[in-house]
């Protein structure tokens, strides 16, 4: 499947603020930052560390609503500052694959089960949520490790079981957090790209947070963050050759 | 996808130690339980066994059982006078303790009312009921007494002619059978130079009284046999056991039997409750109490081993929130590890059992309605006790994945 579609939005973050205490210790983490991510569309975020990237990533992930502003996914209003408009276990569930800095697989659960789970938990049965799964897993070149355990895979090989998880409910949206953090340069722009042609062939709009700039060339729009601050750069080409 | 399973199965061996660990703490707790019912079972073994109708006993006592109890043994005939009483038998009941191959042996002695009594009702197990009426015993096993064997107390040897299995008194010692005549001589042991000295003591205390000084040929009786002397009281029984006749009131006989000024009388019921209230109430509340803080303890045990557990998957918990795992999923994760660490630590706890406590110096009764109580506690202890980890579970952010 071929999804390019800018008419169609995966994800919106309008005007998102994240204040942490209050009075004298009040810090403010995120302020006024905005993202537009179409489906299909593969967006970077950069910033140097403590810039609010994670805040930001944590809040359009569902995990730690913001303070103020609203977050789409799709068309629909699901966070309105702290205030949820829907069930946010069940649309991160549904809608958001995450992919982190390490792997986060399961322990106690094999490579194929770390993928089977997250079909399992989104309703699908056993055998039909391990076939899909054999098949990412296939697809991403694991599938010969799919009865390991993590602990027995290498460090690309569980990145890459962890993007098979991601992908495994067909997402409308993936967030990385520097997901090549723990990988060479060859293995990084591997898995960059296979992010870029997940994002093209599924239709999913991801972001990435990364600091790594050698792969820059695979994304179709750049944001970085600073002292909480998000802005957009003009085009990749440009951000790559400043 | 059962994820409690698979966590199990990915820390198999520590898993297995735990079940180990409370199956130990279960076996305890099911052996105070069975310790319990063993005391009341063997205070009230003979009670039921003998199957009376009613128990004659010295006035204001509580019965051979709990207390010393003394009637003359002519009471017996007495009490064959009351009408609707269909037999009469006396009851000697005495603990000795004496010294066997080097080692003390304390035997429950019980009387046999020989001949009406040989001992038929007894269960044996190897041998026959008594055929004579002296020199035979019927022994418990616990006695270590085999078959054949002879055994010497006092001045007389005793041949075991039979054997029982789980005869044991209130206070745990094997019972011997012997007739009752057998029995009062092995209490009343003496020795010939007790017997002398007493005899002349008896003529001593002749020699100060008028009538010995002006007859002195009645001072040639003081050093006759006591059971010659009529003046001297024949040795007394324990209790008298009533059988009533079919269809008569038993309330009516003991109406008759406790107008009597000397003896008290009690129904076989009345009996055992007074046994369990009396010498065995005290073990058994204090068994109780250990048995309760045994549990508490369990479940306090218990309840720290799932916390623990918990705390070892608290970042997959975390992650599987994060994935959008409902609550459910990580309710049943947790609950569903405790109650196979309950089934699993609850099953090995009663084999284990199975093979330890028959070789506990007191009986240990596995009860089927004990076991279901314990099954029951062990089932709420481990819903109970794996409410600390979800609580943690339930605590948990998302967040803490992103760590």
């Amino acid at each position: 499947m071929t999804v390019r579609d800018s008419e169609m939005p995966a994800i919106r973050a309008e005007r998102l603020v994240k204040i942490y205490g209050e009075g004298n210790t009040e810090v403010v983490a995120m302020q006024d930052a905005s993202m537009h991510v179409n489906r299909g569309e593969v967006v970077a975020l950069l910033g140097p560390s403590g810039s609010g990237k994670s805040t930001f990533l944590t809040a359009v992930g569902l995990i730690n609503p913001p303070t103020s502003g609203q977050i789409f996914i799709g068309s629909t209003l699901v966070l309105d500052g702290e205030r949820p408009h829907a069930d946010l276990r069940s649309m991160r569930r549904q809608h958001i694959g995450f992919i982190f800095q390490k792997s986060n697989l399961i322990p106690f659960l094999s490579a194929v089960e770390n993928v089977q789970i997250a079909m399992e938990l989104n309703g699908q049965t056993s055998i039909a949520a391990r076939r899909r799964a054999l098949e990412l897993m296939d697809y991403l070149g694991v599938a010969e490790r799919a009865d390991n355990l993590p602990s027995m895979l290498s460090g690309g090989q569980q990145q890459r079981v962890a993007v098979a998880r991601a992908l495994a409910n067909k997402p409308s949206v993936i967030l990385a957090d520097e997901p090549t953090a723990a990988l060479d340069s060859r293995r990084s722009r591997q898995v960059m790209e296979l992010l870029a042609t997940v994002a093209h062939e599924q239709g999913a709009g991801v972001i990435v947070v990364t600091h790594d700039h050698r792969a820059l060339d695979v994304f179709d729009a750049l944001y970085e963050m600073e002292d909480g601050r998000m802005r957009r750069k003009k085009s990749v080409i440009h951000s790559v050759i400043s | 996808m059962n994820l409690a399973t698979k966590d199990i199965r990915r820390n198999l061996g520590r898993f297995a130690l735990t079940c180990l660990g409370i199956s130990m703490l279960l076996m305890v707790v099911m052996g105070m339980g069975g310790i319990y019912r063993g005391i009341v079972e063997d205070a009230t073994l003979l009670i039921d066994r003998i199957g009376a109708d009613l128990w004659i006993v010295q006035r204001d006592t509580r019965g051979p059982f709990a207390e010393v109890s003394r009637v003359p043994r002519n009471l017996v005939h007495r009490a064959l006078a009351v009408p609707g009483v269909s037999s009469a038998r006396e009851f000697l009941y005495h603990t000795i303790q004496r010294e066997r191959n080097g080692k003390p042996l304390r035997i429950a002695v019980l009387g046999l009312s020989w001949p009406a009594d040989k001992g038929e009702w007894l269960p044996l197990t190897a041998g026959r009921p008594l055929g004579q009426a002296h020199f035979e015993m019927i022994a418990d096993t616990s006695l270590g007494l085999a078959l054949d064997e002879q055994l010497t107390l006092g001045e007389d040897t005793y041949r075991v002619v039979g054997q029982t299995e789980s005869m044991i008194s209130s206070s745990g010692d094997g019972i011997g059978f012997f007739t009752v005549a057998d029995a009062r001589v092995i209490q009343f042991d003496q020795t010939g130079e007790a017997v002398r000295l007493e005899r002349a003591a008896r003529e001593a205390r002749g020699r100060q009284f008028d009538v010995a000084r002006a007859q002195p040929q009645l001072l040639e009786n003081a050093v006759r046999p006591a059971a010659e002397l009529p003046q001297i009281a024949g040795p007394q029984i324990s209790a008298v056991m009533l059988h009533v006749l079919p269809g008569r009131d038993r309330g009516q006989v003991a109406e008759i039997v406790s107008a009597w000024g000397d003896v008290s009388v009690y129904t076989k019921d009345a009996q055992r409750e007074l046994l369990l209230q009396g010498s065995v109430e005290k073990v058994r509340r204090q068994i109780g109490l250990f048995r309760i803080l045994l549990v508490i303890i369990a479940a306090i045990i218990m309840a720290l081993i799932l916390y623990t557990m918990t705390l070892d998957k608290i970042h997959s918990i975390a992650l599987l929130k994060l994935i959008g795992a409902p609550n459910k999923v990580i309710l049943a994760l947790i609950m569903q590890q405790a109650l196979v660490l309950g089934t699993i630590g609850f099953g090995i706890a009663y084999l284990l059992g199975q093979r330890v406590f028959p070789l506990f110096p007191r009986r240990v009764i596995l009860d089927g309605s004990d076991l279901l109580q314990l099954a029951g506690i062990v089932l709420l202890i481990s819903l109970g006790s794996s409410l600390l980890g979800l609580w943690r579970a339930m605590r948990v952010s998302p967040n803490e994945a992103l760590s």
